[in-house]
């Protein structure tokens, strides 16, 4: 046991990871919580099935619509389903389609803005198909797409992400138009530097933390809207567990069984919470300017 | 200023033009054959023809969009595969309790979060301003939908003040009316209360950081005249500007709203349609919310004379 002798050697001391850690709680405590609550989620839902779970998908007719914590802890729905399971395994589609749309329309944004922001003729072409883009509420546009494809958590991921990218587009654009006024972009250009290598070297890392933010929103939203979706009719489709589905089975039955919209409703307002939280965690860290202002 | 205004109402034809053009193209934008889709499960070879044709995804992409923006101009917005009754009609019979429900929701949020924002900044630090915050963090976090059914259950199944669900026209009473509005005007007006306490607190730090704001100040005016006279005035421009960009939330929980409080408007028309995969109800619609939504910017846009006489065009 090689970590003994150095346990023994400062028993009282304390590690400097638990130091930085107590430090950042002080600082920002809503941060840290966000980030607790939100590993918690990511716990949930990888570890779905050793959670005293059942098939989250088994019907039994007999015993549907049991009130929760008796038998079944969150109860059972109209068809009988344990809710508490569906519950759990719902967590795995929310922050997959967060998580998958907040990369997706992240990258997609950051190659479309950091060309635009350095071609000036594709600059004006793109920036009006993006103001174009922007003007569609996001909600309406993923309907739209959803309408016309089979209901699968791909193409959920493929329509939010669709409605989300102007927006990365318009930051990274912005962002390159004024990094590209910096003296040291001036430099690298000025000493002969190609404009594929002065992006990728000099305004690519400027632009990761900005993004890093924006990304974390982009999550919170991306769930919110894939719980919208879902509870339309227009998203995961239902033989997948969902918060929004779950809520969606319970629209014409909330006045008897409210426990089906509150369970999930609270799961998925504390995720979206604990990740809102963790991005305005993120953008005081990394850019103290706008933190003095939000 | 007449010329500003005409080129401000020429510039919004290229961004209508982008709109329709991708909300005309989702069709072949989408994954997989939207006709099958369309179709259902069930449908026979003869069906998903027969939609393929009646969505014109038989004909030339260009030529298809070229009879599509000609009958949209002349406020053909397609016929309905479900009812075969024209969209435009079907539109109009739903539009009043939409407009209704929007335009009390955005007096009501705009009363309320202003002066909560302003609040905010001027006891900047305070527990009233955590307040405001944590209000705006958690109004961000918790789905329309969410909202709205703990609103119900508290409000109207538990107390019994309000009506559950429904609508009713204001021909049937302004009492009934305002009733059957208040709590889908909460439901909704939430997150963009949110959004706009929170710009509304920002700008206005900023304003008061300012020299003439200490000026006002020393020369003994009434905090409330520095506050609104003074800081107010001058941090409107952000301020309006986002309650435009805003609208985009309130028309996306519109239809999640009208769901929810079973109102018959355009929103509860999209989520048929989602059901029964009545595409042009629902192109025609995100046409509809998209124009809405450039118009109020439109509109914005044009009220920065107003608000604030530097900005000259």
């Amino acid at each position: 046991m090689p970590a003994a002798p150095a346990a023994a050697a400062a028993p009282r001391s304390v590690s400097p990871t638990w130091l930085r850690f107590k430090d950042a709680l002080r600082r920002h405590p809503t941060a840290i919580a966000g980030a607790v609550v939100l590993l918690a989620m990511i716990a949930l839902a990888v570890a779905a099935p050793w959670l005293g779970t059942v098939d989250p998908q088994a019907v039994s007719p007999v015993k549907r619509l049991k009130p929760p914590f008796g038998e079944y802890w969150f109860g059972t729905d109209m068809l009988g389903r344990d809710v508490y399971s569906r519950v759990v395994y719902g967590a795995r589609v929310s922050l997959t389609v967060g998580l998958a749309v907040a990369l997706a329309s992240t990258l997609a944004g950051l190659a479309i803005g950091l060309v635009t922001g350095f071609i000036r003729w594709a600059d004006a072409l793109v920036m009006r198909v993006m103001d174009g883009l922007m003007s569609i509420p996001p909600v309406l546009l993923a309907i739209a797409l959803m309408a016309l494809t089979k209901a699968s958590l791909e193409n959920v991921v493929f329509a939010i992400t669709l409605s989300e990218i102007p927006r990365v587009v318009r930051l990274v654009r912005s962002l390159v138009l004024s990094l590209r006024e910096q003296p040291f972009v001036e430099a690298a250009m000025a000493a002969g530097t190609s404009i594929a290598r002065t992006l990728v070297r000099h305004i690519l890392p400027n632009t990761v933390a900005p993004l890093l933010v924006q990304g974390t929103y982009i999550c919170a939203s991306a769930m919110i809207t894939e719980s919208i979706l879902s509870f339309l009719g227009a998203g995961t489709p239902p033989n997948i567990p969902s918060w929004g589905n779950i809520m969606a089975e319970a629209r014409s039955l909330f006045q008897i069984a409210a426990y089906l919209i509150l369970f999930p409703g609270v799961c998925l307002s504390l995720t979206v919470l604990a990740v809102n939280l963790l991005g305005d965690g993120l953008r005081d860290a990394l850019d103290p300017r706008l933190a003095r202002r939000m | 200023m007449f010329a500003y205004l005409l080129k401000r109402l020429l510039a919004t034809i290229p961004v209508m033009g982008v709109v329709a053009l991708f909300v005309f193209s989702l069709l072949y934008i989408a994954p997989g054959d939207p006709a099958a889709v369309i179709a259902g499960d069930i449908a026979t070879e003869e069906d998903i023809a027969r939609i393929r044709a009646k969505l014109g995804l038989d004909q030339p992409y260009l030529v298809r969009f070229g009879g599509w923006l000609w009958a949209l101009a002349h406020g053909d917005l397609g016929v309905s595969i479900f009812t075969n009754l024209p969209v435009a009609q079907l539109i109009a019979q739903r539009i009043e309790p939409t407009l209704a429900l929007t335009l009390c929701t955005l007096l009501v949020t705009v009363a309320v979060a202003v002066p909560l924002g302003v609040l905010a900044a001027a006891r900047a630090g305070s527990w009233i301003d955590r307040c405001v915050m944590g209000f705006a963090v958690l109004g961000f976090s918790v789905p329309v939908f969410v909202l709205a059914y703990l609103l119900i259950m508290l409000f109207a199944s538990h107390l019994g003040w309000l009506p559950v669900q429904g609508y009713r026209s204001i021909a049937e009473g302004f009492w009934p009316w305002l009733q059957h509005l208040i709590l889908p005007s909460i439901a909704l007006g939430t997150v963009y209360v949110a959004l706009i306490a929170r710009i509304t607190r920002a700008t206005m730090l900023d304003v008061l950081a300012q020299d003439y704001i200490r000026t006002a100040q020393a020369k003994g005016l009434a905090t409330d005249e520095v506050l609104y006279g003074h800081a107010l005035k001058n941090a409107a421009v952000p301020i309006v500007t986002v309650i435009g960009i805003g609208i985009a939330l309130l028309i996306s929980g519109v239809v999640v709203t009208e769901t929810v409080f079973a109102i018959p408007g355009i929103g509860r028309l999209t989520v048929d349609a989602i059901l029964r995969r009545d595409y042009p109800i629902i192109q025609a619609v995100t046409l509809l919310f998209s124009g809405a939504y450039v118009l109020v910017n439109l509109a914005v846009d044009l009220s920065y004379t107003l608000l604030d006489p530097r900005i000259r065009y």
